[in-house]
């Protein structure tokens, strides 16, 4: 973790003009570290495999060399951490770009992906699942389902009480109320499940965990987070504009209904996807869009694919920790917190008003 | 050329202005005034889209905008909101080139030439050293300017600006009123703006609209329709039109308010 606190905090904020070069600078320096650490997340582990092995692992695959390491490293690496960092890259991607998109559509800096109850909503679809006693893959579904349904829900309450007022206010607020209902929903289940069985594995998942990811959740998840990702990013002007408020923007062009739509539709399914594989993972989508504003400035034309490489990065990084640090594997969602609870109140003390 | 034409505006079920009409055309500089609660700011949302047209038409050249985009209306006409705040710390010229949204596609991001413009409308407004400021941090001055700069790179025919000079100094107010005076003279642009001072319109509009209460609306040449009766009826207080000569000699009417007793 040292490497990337003290390799990003020392970037200053721009003056300026976003200088071209600076900026490609930043892009190949955040490139070479997230290669870096994909490396090396291979590597470590229980059961450790050197780094040159790892590379020679991945590239045997794609041309034939002696098989000098045992049959066991290629086990751990395809099979347990390949899928793992993978899914890492993915939810840590997802949480972080549909959280920059929120806080732009939002108008708040302090809003994260899951303002509009998803969370809460896949919390509950997951905890019903289990109280159900349903297969993994029924669980996720649930907890997917019901993710989007608390939005929706969350949704029609803000085009419905838009007309007394700000539909912006009464969307968060709705949102608010929303994900209050689902979590005592969640209550509700986790005192009528069984506690010996259930209730430890409704706990657990709310705590986040990538360590049963396999491939095939994986190749499942890809679809709707990186359809998500790419509308996201080739809307990304749009979101500039948007954060000016709907008067204005609708002022410059902009049709601003159509637009939060959209921009509610792709982050609910990033983020409703991200939490059905990997439970709930907080901080993430708060936290790394606002390291990527302090590292290119708000302009979404670069804040949405820094905050994508960063998102893969940070959570990449924190999973690695989560099993590592200790002996017993700590929750993803706990180490998430203890370290962007902190970083995050560096960042306020540490940085000129505004660039937060 | 805009033209309202027997409009009335409100909220469904509270008409607030009715059966008015009036119209602008570039190098005009039309300036809207009425105490407070009149109806201006609803006059300016119903033009701008943002809440419906309760009757009559407005047109542009001639041809009714009720069935235009969003994105075809925003290239004719553009909306300069008071200074204010956004949540993200933007550089000027970004601010700026965010006036060129309606001219790129939907999954567009701004282009070189779109950056060219921008400065250019920076530059007219003689503030192009602000390019890389952050919008946040300058003056609420500047901050008007920037976001005139904004519809000046959105290239439309009409301006709408509401109350462009309230958070502003003695200073900076006639500063930017003659700025907005200079762009329109340049006659490629017509401007409809609010103000809460009479002398703002006495001496730089072409055409003042002037909302009374009940309902009653005059519209004219400034020092034509700008009366003592007037400024008694709709502010409610005594004030008194005097003829002054600026230094180059030049005529003007100012309107001072005299205090009773």
């Amino acid at each position: 973790m040292m490497f990337f606190y003290y390799g990003c905090c020392s970037f200053q904020p721009i003056q300026g003009e976003p200088d071209h070069d600076a900026m490609t600078k930043k892009l190949a320096t955040l490139s070479v570290l997230f290669l870096a650490l994909f490396f090396l997340s291979l590597a470590i582990g229980r059961f450790t495999v050197p780094v040159g092995t790892v590379a020679a692992i991945l590239l045997s695959r794609l041309v034939s060399l002696p098989h000098y390491w045992s049959p066991e490293a290629e086990t751990v690496l395809f099979t347990l951490r390949l899928p793992r960092i993978l899914a890492a890259m993915l939810v840590g991607s997802a949480l972080s770009v549909s959280g920059a998109a929120y806080q732009g559509m939002f108008r708040n800096p302090m809003v994260s992906p899951d303002l509009l109850g998803v969370s809460a909503g896949a919390g509950f679809g997951a905890a019903l699942g289990m109280l159900l006693g349903f297969n993994r893959v029924s669980i996720q579904l649930c907890a997917f389902g019901c993710g989007l349904a608390a939005v929706g829900i969350t949704y029609a309450v803000g085009v419905l009480l838009a007309r007394k007022g700000e539909p912006v206010l009464t969307m968060i607020l709705g949102g608010i109320i929303i994900g209050t209902l689902f979590t005592s929903f969640v209550s509700i289940i986790k005192f009528l499940a069984d506690p010996y069985n259930t209730l430890p594995a409704i706990t657990f998942w709310l705590m986040g965990s990538l360590a049963s990811i396999s491939l095939p959740d994986l190749s499942v998840a890809a679809g709707p987070i990186l359809t998500g990702t790419l509308v996201l990013t080739a809307l990304r002007w749009r979101l500039n504009v948007m954060s000016f408020g709907d008067e204005e923007a609708r002022a410059l062009g902009v049709r601003t209904g159509p637009l939060r739509l959209a921009v509610i539709v792709c982050a609910t399914l990033m983020t409703a996807t991200a939490v059905s594989i990997s439970g709930i993972v907080g901080l993430v989508g708060l936290v790394v869009p606002h390291l990527a504003r302090l590292l290119v400035g708000p302009n979404y034309t670069h804040l949405i694919p820094v905050s994508l490489v960063l998102g893969a990065i940070f959570l990449l990084a924190v999973d690695d920790l989560a099993r590592v640090l200790f002996t017993v594997e700590i929750p993803l969602g706990i180490v998430t917190s203890l370290i962007g609870a902190p970083f995050f109140l560096y960042l306020l003390v540490n940085t000129r008003k505004g660039w937060v | 050329m805009l033209e309202v034409r027997n409009a009335s505006c409100g909220f469904t079920g509270r008409t607030i202005l009715k059966d008015i009409s009036f119209s602008i055309a570039a190098g005009e500089l039309l300036c809207l005034l009425g105490p407070n609660g009149v109806g201006k700011t609803t006059l300016f949302r119903t033009i701008l889209g943002s809440l419906p047209l309760l009757a009559g038409e407005i047109l542009l050249h001639g041809e009714n905008v009720s069935g235009w985009s969003r994105r075809r209306f925003a290239t004719k006409v553009g909306y300069v909101p008071q200074a204010h705040t956004p949540p993200f710390p933007f550089q000027v010229l970004e601010v700026v080139t965010m006036g060129r949204t309606a001219h790129l596609g939907l999954f567009a991001t701004p282009s070189a030439a779109d950056s060219a413009i921008a400065l250019e409308a920076l530059d007219n407004l003689g503030i192009a050293h602000l390019r890389d400021s952050v919008y946040t941090e300058i003056s609420g001055g500047e901050r008007q300017l920037v976001l005139i700069a904004r519809a000046l790179a959105q290239q439309v025919e009409i301006l709408i600006m509401d109350e462009p000079t309230s958070n502003l100094d003695f200073g900076n107010q006639i500063k930017l009123l003659e700025h907005i005076r200079k762009v329109v003279d340049e006659g490629r642009l017509g401007v409809i703006l609010t103000t809460h001072y009479p002398n703002h319109a006495l001496m730089y509009a072409s055409k003042a609209v002037l909302l009374g209460r009940d309902q009653t609306v005059s519209i004219g040449l400034p020092e034509e329709v700008i009366t003592e009766a007037y400024l008694r009826d709709a502010y409610q207080v005594e004030a008194q039109l005097f003829g002054v000569k600026n230094r180059q000699g030049k005529n003007f009417t100012v309107c001072i308010p005299t205090p009773q007793g």
